[in-house]
């Protein structure tokens, strides 16, 4: 209580009281400018260190060759990865995105207690360590039929659910009342309304969740390594067989001993951050016009 | 929907439209509420499918005797042999509990700092471009964190560390906990890291509940005399605490799955528990990581799914416990 406020308005302790508060008040608020600083000099660290040793080995050839057979010689490329991860958060996409509309549509639109119920569990699911994901999709599906992107896909389909389930029913909560009592009062059923008014109202803020989910499925690495398995050396387009991905190719060729890989390894790393980069300042910049036509 | 049916040759057209609009409606009922079910079924089904795997490692050693050892030696195991159990998990455990404890030790002042810091202290229009900018280091994916924390971050702690160890080294207690010798790849290091990674889930979730503070009470305070730190101490911070402990939780939740960027900065050390935090280890989550693909021994995979299993279940009860304050706060400004 040594600087209550009060203490400084009994008389004589006045003068020093608020010099001493004075200066707690500037020490702190430099405290919290310097842990600010030191946060996004972090941020510039890792963007920057990564920037700088992927620009070394990121070519044209990059996107368009795979690895060489040999991990030691330079050159050759994540292209295989490249277009794994396409594949794999695509499909994971296709599938993600209208099962995660349509359950937002039963919490927001009709709403009860088992809509209560999944909202809770939706929370939990985006709360599951990846792994875990990966280790259940082994366990009902590669136990079965083997390692392949098609798992990959399931995998990461359900690291998207709940991020897309959480960001549509947000979007939907917005839609104002006014516009689904208008449709009512025309006559137009519940289904009709949602798919006609109410959706569409809502889909830029829905698109905007849903590149975020995007990437964060793209970064996905853990849930991949026990689904997708990955095929460092060759491209694999079939669905069914075991697939790369870009987060799978930087984890292998980063932890090999091997300069030429290291090197490789970087410049996936920067492909991928950029590639993330690019899909969440995108849908920022969707999401912020939303909010501005809004208001 | 309702209306009393007529006979079937007095049925209007509007009647009739009116109908089929109702099976429609039902029909796009059950589909949207079949979609939030599986949510339902996606959660239940883990547990129940991660369980299926493990047990055939659980009937064969026992329940308990996965959580009675802290030595994991898949080399040692045999189709027959049910004792001693070689897949002590205790110290992916310990890992898990410490590398995230290292992590939140650091990361929950630091996110209240820069919450406080982005909601009362920065000027009006540098807050939205912080909050993006903080919020920049969630997007940066898991195994980039792990590249660069074995590249750039352990050659810029090893100094660091190794003062520390050295100045601790002769005091009782502290020098096990902070023993060397440090090879890089440790416990601290993979605390660091994710530290970084849940720094803006902790930092976006503080800021959301000190910009619930009520304004009137601190202009109040201001009008008092109080200086803005005064202001923040004793108007933000204490009606707070509740939130940035669920906050906390909800931070740690994510830490204790964290898996490639841990995996690569912790040393996969599986042999037991190393005292020191400078030491290798590993975590529930790493060493899934690290041996699934190569389990070969016998119950080897299944063991794995031990770990998966139990990791699943500390996972649930964090994540709902910090749901649960979360959801009571908000209740309460509601």
């Amino acid at each position: 209580m040594a600087t209550s406020p009060l203490r400084s308005l009994q008389p004589g302790s006045e003068d020093r009281g608020i010099a001493r508060r004075r200066v707690t008040n500037r020490a702190m608020t430099v405290l919290l400018a310097v842990v600010m600083a030191i946060t996004l000099a972090v941020l510039a660290w890792v963007l920057i260190y990564v920037a700088d040793q992927g620009l070394k080995a990121l070519s044209p050839q990059f996107l368009t060759q795979t690895p060489p057979g040999n991990p030691a010689l330079t050159g050759g490329g994540f292209a295989n990865g490249i277009v794994g991860s396409l594949i794999i958060v695509g499909i994971a996409t296709v599938i993600s995105v209208p099962i995660g509309i349509a359950a937002a549509v039963a919490l927001v639109e009709y709403g009860g207690r088992f809509a209560d119920t999944v909202s809770f569990a939706t929370d939990v699911l985006v709360g599951i360590p990846s792994i875990v994901t990966g280790a259940f999709i082994y366990a009902i599906w590669v136990t079965r039929f083997g390692y392949s992107g098609l798992a990959g896909s399931f995998a990461l389909a359900l690291v998207m659910l709940p991020l897309v389930i959480r960001a549509s029913a947000e979007m939907l909560r917005l839609v104002p009342d006014v516009l689904r009592e208008a449709s009512a009062a025309l006559g137009v059923t519940r289904a009709r309304t949602t798919l006609s008014v109410v959706l569409p109202s809502a889909t830029a803020g829905i698109t905007t969740g849903v590149m975020l989910a995007v990437a964060r499925a793209m970064g996905e690495t853990a849930p991949l390594l026990l689904t997708a398995l990955g095929d460092d050396e060759f491209m694999q387009t079939h669905p069914t067989a075991p697939m790369s991905t870009l987060s799978l190719q930087i984890f292998d060729n980063a932890v090999t001993g091997f300069k030429a890989s290291q090197g490789r390894a970087w410049a996936g790393a920067l492909t991928l951050i950029l590639i993330v980069l690019i899909l969440t300042i995108a849908a920022r910049i969707i999401g912020r016009r939303v909010s501005s036509a809004r208001s | 929907m309702s209306t009393p049916t007529t006979a079937p040759d007095a049925e209007t057209l509007a009647d009739r439209l009116r109908h089929r609009g109702a099976n429609a409606d039902a029909a796009f009922r059950v589909v949207v509420f079949g979609a939030a079910g599986l949510v339902l079924l996606a959660l239940l089904g883990m547990v129940v499918f991660v369980l299926v795997q493990a047990w055939p490692a659980i009937s064969h050693y026992g329940f308990f005797s996965f959580v009675s050892s802290d030595r994991w030696a898949p080399s040692d195991a045999t189709p027959t042999a049910t004792h001693p159990n070689p897949y002590g998990i205790v110290q992916f455990i310990y890992g898990t509990a410490i590398t995230s404890l290292i992590g939140m030790v650091i990361a929950v002042p630091v996110s209240i700092a820069v919450a406080l810091f982005i909601t009362d202290v920065a000027i009006p229009w540098l807050r939205r471009p912080l909050s993006y900018l903080v919020d920049l280091l969630a997007a940066i994916p898991s195994v980039v964190y792990g590249f660069w924390g074995i590249f750039a971050l352990i050659p810029a702690l090893s100094p660091i560390v190794n003062h520390i160890a050295s100045a601790l080294a002769g005091v009782p207690g502290l020098n096990v906990v902070f023993g060397g010798p440090f090879f890089g790849v440790s416990y601290f290091t993979a605390g660091v890291v994710l530290a970084i990674m849940v720094l803006p889930i902790v930092t976006a979730l503080c800021r959301e509940v000190f910009a619930t503070a009520p304004v009137d009470e601190k202009e109040a305070a201001l009008a008092l005399g109080m200086t803005r730190w005064e202001m923040l101490r004793t108007a933000v911070l204490p009606r707070s605490l509740s939130g940035i402990w669920g906050a906390a939780i909800l931070g740690l939740g994510r830490a204790l799955g964290e898996t490639i960027a841990v995996t690569m900065v912790i040393g996969n050390s599986v042999l037991g528990i190393n005292h020191s935090i400078f030491s290798e280890g590993a975590t529930m989550a790493s060493v899934i990581a690290n041996e699934f693909t190569e389990a070969t021994e016998p119950f080897h995979r299944s063991s794995l799914f031990v770990v998966a299993f139990w990791l699943l279940i500390i996972a649930l009860i964090v994540n709902i416990a910090g749901k649960l304050v979360i959801r009571r706060i908000r209740g309460d400004l509601a």
